[in-house]
């Protein structure tokens, strides 16, 4: 299985059990911890799927989605967004930017890494 | 008080110096939902925040006072402004010629003004309240770490050493960031947040709030006008008890009794021939004791709560069932007492002595309804010994998922969770 997978999130321990879980199915993941780059990042690495935290330092979550959208090189780019209970209002909103699918906080592993298999093509 | 209609002054001016309601609202300390309702004149403004607003647009209060008219008048005016169908200009003849209909009307519209402000205070507090967001953010982080850390450790039976060590550390680490966490939303939400004077509390809750930061020393002193006019009469009324209750147990008298039986209300109150209740709240007041104080009246519900820590008192909604204090207003001159532990189930939970007691009364006498009222006071005990009663504050934030008691699920369980719906038993 190959395939890089881009994952934009700040909490370092939700961070390293996602990397650990999806290098284990054979996936490439690279790490960013804040929004601040994010599309040099995206237009460096060409993954195939963006893995973003909705709550990010410097830039959110929802900004990173709309860039990326708007980029013709990158409208189609398949982002799973990570959020957390309660924040309907703010999944509206990704929704209407045009996120791929969602993942609730606390998710459950499995969900996670079925979630990346469908958004990675079934590969 | 002045004028309802200095609020159209107050905007005019705002927008003039191109001020943002919210920079204006935060200069001033009051909310923005606030300004908003007093610069539509649909809130009368305080003296003491009409001075800081003004401050705020660099200008003095006279400024904004407006000339025409008595406040009822003017109340009058800000009503027909919310009505575009009421006749602006036939106010001051409503007033007088039909002075009764006036005051009704002025009445009901207050009313719905408080309610709306206490709306919109909710409104904010729920959807920007900063530190709620953030604590609740935090405890969800650390739950989701936890979570998906903790299923790789059980699950992965080829995990290597560097890794499992990495994943042990990451947990420990979640894990006491967790109980951090959980543990300031709790002491938040306990506290009742960021309570203010608009709206955002009921009487009861500033009056308590009031009680709280003076350490419930309040016996001499004037109630702060911040008070809503509701809350400065319950506390007045509070004030009054307190008094009383100095007047049949005086501070030498109390203290001697106090150490002849400890805090043990109805001994105190016998051995000084004092009111029982008056004994409850004397101790309860007593700042070096550090004890509690719930009262309710017959339908149970909380009427007066001082906290003590470790043991959370309900904000909304209904008390735990199980608190002596539900057998005491059943059981009126019965001296109701057990020993609890809160929260989960533990070797190590806090626990307390609860002692309750419940009286009658028939104010209108033998033609009137009979009046409940229980107190029931809250002494932190030690840890450990003999098996207790399991208590919690509410069934919603109750960590006992199978109580007997429980009358609605726990948030705290999943929604279909086992053993976490209400008792059918009776």
């Amino acid at each position: 299985m190959a395939g890089h997978i881009l994952l934009i999130e700040d909490e370092p321990n939700i961070a390293e059990a996602i990397r650990f879980l999806l290098g284990r199915d054979g996936w490439q993941v690279t790490l960013l911890t804040t929004g601040q780059g994010a599309s040099d990042e995206i237009a460096r690495l060409c993954p195939k799927l963006v893995i973003l935290d909705l709550m990010l330092p410097v830039r959110s979550g929802l900004q990173i989605l709309t860039d990326i959208r708007a980029d013709p090189a990158t409208q189609d780019l398949p982002v799973l967004m990570l959020t957390a209970k309660g924040q309907e209002r703010d999944r509206e909103a990704a929704l209407a930017a045009g996120v791929s699918n969602f993942m609730t906080k606390p998710f459950d592993n499995s969900e996670m890494r079925a979630a990346v298999r469908t958004l990675m093509g079934g590969a | 008080m002045v004028a309802a209609l200095s609020g159209s002054k107050l905007r005019a001016r705002r927008i003039a110096l191109g001020l943002r309601q919210g920079d204006v609202a935060q200069a001033a300390g009051v909310s923005a939902s606030y300004l908003n309702l007093i610069e539509h004149n649909r809130r009368r403004v305080p003296t003491d925040v009409l001075a800081r607003l003004a401050a705020a647009l660099n200008d003095a209060p006279e400024a904004f006072a407006d000339g025409g008219g008595g406040a009822a008048l003017d109340d009058l005016r800000a009503v027909a402004l919310a009505w575009p169908s009421a006749e602006l200009a036939r106010a001051d003849e409503f007033a007088q010629r039909l002075p009764g209909w006036a005051e009704a009307v002025l009445a009901m519209h207050q009313r719905s003004l408080a309610q709306e402000a206490a709306i919109a205070a909710v409104n904010d507090r729920m959807s920007h309240d900063p530190h709620l967001s953030a604590s609740l953010h935090e405890v969800l982080s650390a739950v989701a770490s936890v979570r998906s850390t903790s299923v790789i450790l059980a699950e992965t039976d080829d995990l290597e050493p560097e890794w499992q060590a990495r994943f042990m550390r990451n947990l420990d680490q979640d894990s006491a960031r967790l109980a951090k966490g959980a543990e300031a939303l709790m002491r938040y939400l306990d506290s009742g947040g960021q309570i203010d004077a608009q709206g955002s509390a009921s009487p009861q809750e500033e009056v308590e709030a009031w009680a709280s930061s003076l350490d419930w020393q309040i016996a001499s002193g004037d109630i702060p006008s911040t008070l809503s006019a509701p809350a400065r009469d319950m506390a007045r009324a509070l004030q009054a008890d307190i008094c009383a209750d100095h007047a049949s147990l005086p501070e030498a008298a109390f203290r001697a009794a106090l150490s002849a039986h400890g805090p043990d209300p109805l001994a105190i109150a016998s051995a000084l021939n004092a009111p029982p209740f008056a004994a409850f709240r004397r101790l309860a007041f007593a700042p070096e004791l550090g004890l509690g104080l719930v009262v309710c009246d017959g339908s149970g519900t909380l009427v007066l709560r001082r906290a003590v820590a470790g043991f959370s008192l309900p904000r909304f909604g209904g008390a735990c069932p199980l608190w002596p204090l539900f057998t005491a207003i059943a059981r009126p001159m019965q001296a109701i007492e057990a020993v609890v532990e809160v929260g989960a189930a533990s070797p190590n939970a806090p626990r307390f002595a609860l002692r309750a007691f419940g009286m009658a009364s028939h104010p209108a006498g033998f033609g009137g309804p009979e009046l409940r009222r229980a107190m029931m006071l809250i002494i932190p005990a030690s840890a450990g010994g003999p098996p207790a009663l399991g208590v919690g504050a509410t069934c919603r934030t109750c960590q006992r998922l199978a109580c007997p008691a429980r009358r609605e699920p726990s948030i705290l369980a999943g929604a279909t969770g086992p053993n976490s719906g209400p008792n059918s038993g009776l």
